[in-house]
């Protein structure tokens, strides 16, 4: 603050100092958002830099030697709470890391789970906890094999914090990531967006809406599998996890340096989701899923891609939102409802909601 | 989705657009006065649909925008007090004041909660009697009616640990502050139809009579801003200033009167400063003494701030009608929503955010 400075205009046209740079970490630095993206840029990867690391994927492809080409990722869960409609941390743990691995096109094999426990946790959830990722992984078709657990003084965590790490086999030839992405790709999702995040929101603002809204939550290798399995070239596949499906096509389209367009008519959101998004100020294309994933194809194969989903996924309804429509220049663009384009842009920092 | 798909109806929004071209017949410039207007018809892309005739300026209507930075840094100030949990509408907290806003407050630690409503941060504070909560009260007559519940009902409960921030606003003041300035463009203008659904819209009726401007009240919704549009125009065109009502769904002339007695049992009319706008004779509202026990900047000794300016930002000219986003050196350069030079720019309802995130920076 500045109490001394003195403005002859302060009562005019007046405006603040900028807050130029945060010197704190913020809860929108991991909020998937431009923050985030710009934390990962500036801090991360010019610190850790290397080519492996610099495809910029949900998991990373490496070959060893002659052996087949492996996946490896890794995640950390920090929900609250800890359990919520439709799931819960431990199954969010597994599918969530399974789930990375699916977008680089890895049938998922391996994973490892991490623990920080909170003194005071209730056995009884522990156990709650860790049978859903059993359970979660059987599903799943990996098996954990190796783990850690700590424990921090009350106070210093949340209940439960899990960090997964897994390991896929790639059985493909395809170069899965924005790199591979084409001008003409169709962009297809695999379901309706935004259930996750209301869903955890309500339970975790106490809202109440006429019907309990149930996470996403699932597990997609055997979509992505089949997708493969089906002949389809597949160039590009992306979770719409934080930040939602704009941050997803955001994030695409800048690492692949095209121009994307797609339609606010053809993507599939429930009306229980998009009410509560208007009640609460929010854009169903920033709001978190679990379970929704975008893939970009050849226009040739956009149709066979869209059965073949159709034919693998019974708990939603997957749909053809858009296309690249050109390279060179990178950005997202919407086309509304009522005919006109609008950018979309990737969250700046947290959804919040909004005053009136 | 019931009440909101009806008004978003493409075919019913081309047949609108079409009567408004066949009704215009020179240039108009129309002022929405609500930040959740001006987002609707930026998202929606409403101004391009609409005839080039039809020029829509970007009213001083958004909450968040207008709050002066001077109440921000009390907020920050309070927040970080010991034994303080400080509450507020989310979209209040990455509002600059003058050096901070309040996500940073939080993150060096202090008690920080968004709340979405008023009655929420009293709960809070009668279930934490150690503390002292204070709730961040801004707004314009829309959330007036919860704040002054919040109050009354600590006051009924005889809470000693709650307290409000107040910095509430009026709108009719801010359209004859708007009308009186020199150089005013505006020929007509939307009003908030939320705000009158609290308020009624005799208030306009003094105001139409002398600056002799029609004034619509409308929704929010795509087609209640095209018919909004439609009847301002049919108006202008007409030569009548009228005050009409386009959200009579919401809206009747006398407004809310057990909302309006609330208000004025707890608050009173008092001068205001507006963010970028500066002080506007009667133009907000402020705690009666009877309630002056829960007025934080009293129970609080905080020390009073001269806000300084920044120089690049035009959002003052901006909120008034004068300019807009795209015209601004600074916008999407140096002022982005991560980093924002102005108000506008920060909250979802302010014009330059509107622009920045809806419409293409390369224009």
């Amino acid at each position: 603050m500045s109490p001394d400075s003195k403005d002859e205009r302060s009562m005019q046209i007046s405006c603040p100092l900028p807050v130029t740079q945060y010197s704190n970490v913020l809860v929108a630095h991991g909020g998937g958002g431009r923050l985030m993206h710009d934390l990962l840029r500036k801090v991360f990867f010019p610190a850790f830099a290397n080519e492996l690391l610099g495809q910029g994927h949900d998991a990373t492809v490496f070959g060893v030697a002659d052996a087949a080409r492996l996946a490896f990722t890794t995640d950390s869960f920090v929900v609250r709470p800890l359990f919520f409609p439709g799931g819960d941390i431990g199954r969010l743990a597994v599918y969530g890391t399974v789930n990375d691995l699916a977008m680089a096109g890895a049938r998922p094999l391996y994973l490892s789970a991490g623990f920080i426990l909170e003194e005071g946790l209730a056995i009884d959830s522990l156990w709650r906890i860790v049978q859903s990722m059993a359970s979660a992984a059987t599903q799943a078709g990996v098996q954990i094999i190796t783990g850690d657990t700590k424990v921090v003084d009350r106070g210093k965590g949340d209940g439960v914090f899990i960090n997964t790490s897994g390991v896929g086999v790639v059985e493909h030839q395809l170069q899965i990531g924005p790199r591979s992405v084409r001008e003409g790709d169709v962009i297809l999702t695999n379901g309706d967006i935004g259930r996750h995040g209301i869903s955890i929101l309500a339970v975790r603002e106490g809202l109440e809406f006429e019907t309990t809204i149930e996470s996403d939550l699932m597990p997609l290798a055997r979509q992505v599998l089949a997708l493969l399995e089906a002949g389809i070239e597949v160039h590009c596949l992306r979770d719409m996890t934080r930040g939602g499906m704009a941050s997803a096509l955001n994030e695409i389209a800048d690492g692949a340096g095209v121009a994307v367009t797609v339609e606010e008519g053809l993507i599939p959101c429930r009306d229980d989701v998009r009410a509560a998004c208007e009640i609460l100020g929010f854009d169903p294309l920033h709001v978190a899923n679990e379970g929704r994933f975008l893939a970009f194809v050849p226009a040739s194969h956009a149709d066979l891609a869209l059965s073949t989903l159709s034919r693998v996924t019974t708990e939603c309804t997957p749909a053809i939102i858009g296309r690249v429509t050109g390279s060179g220049e990178a950005g997202v663009v919407l086309k509304s409802i009522l005919g006109p384009n609008r950018v979309l842009d990737m969250l700046s920092g947290e959804q919040l909601p909004r005053i009136c | 989705m019931k009440y909101v798909e009806e008004y978003r109806d493409p075919a019913k929004v081309e047949q609108l657009t079409r009567k408004i071209a066949s009704l215009v017949t020179r240039d108009w410039t129309i002022m929405e006065v609500c930040g959740g207007q001006t987002h609707s018809i930026i998202k929606y892309g409403l101004d391009e649909l609409l005839p080039p005739r039809i020029h829509l300026l970007h009213g001083p209507g958004c909450p968040v925008c207008v709050t002066p930075s001077e109440i921000l840094d009390k907020a920050v100030f309070i927040a970080a007090e010991p034994n303080v949990i400080f509450c507020s509408f989310g979209d209040m907290l990455r509002v600059p004041g003058t050096v901070d806003d309040l996500l940073t407050a939080k993150s060096r630690g202090a008690d920080v909660r968004i709340v979405y409503s008023p009655l929420d941060a009293v709960k809070i504070a009668r279930a934490n009697p150690e503390k002292q909560v204070v709730f961040l009260a801004v707004g314009f007559e829309t959330t007036a009616p919860a704040n002054a519940l919040a109050v009354h009902q600590a006051a009924s409960w005889e809470l000693e640990n709650f307290s409000v921030l107040v910095s509430h606003v009026l709108v009719p003041p801010a359209i004859e502050a708007i009308l009186s300035a020199p150089g005013c463009r505006v020929q007509g203008f939307l009003a908030a139809g939320h705000v009158c659904s609290v308020m009624g819209f005799h208030e306009y009726e003094p105001i139409v009579e002398k600056f002799k401007v029609p004034i619509v009240v409308t929704g929010f919704e795509p087609l209640d801003i095209l018919q909004g549009v439609f009847m301002c125009v049919r108006q202008l065109e007409e030569g009548r200033s009228e005050v009409e009502n386009q959200y009579a769904r919401s809206v009747k002339r006398e407004g809310n009167r057990p909302a309006q007695e609330l208000i004025r049992k707890v608050f009173q009319v008092v001068p205001r400063k507006w963010r970028g706008i500066g002080e506007i004779p009667a133009s907000g509202l402020g705690l009666r003494d009877e309630y002056r026990k829960f007025d934080a900047e009293t129970r609080f000794v905080v020390p009073e701030v001269n806000a300084s300016t920044g120089s690049e930002c035009i959002s003052g000219l901006i909120l008034q009608g004068f300019k807009k986003p795209p015209d601004c050196p600074a916008f999407a350069v140096g002022c982005t929503p991560e980093h924002p030079l102005g108000a506008t720019m920060v909250s979802t309802e302010g014009a330059c955010a509107a622009y920045y995130r809806y419409r293409s920076r390369k224009q």
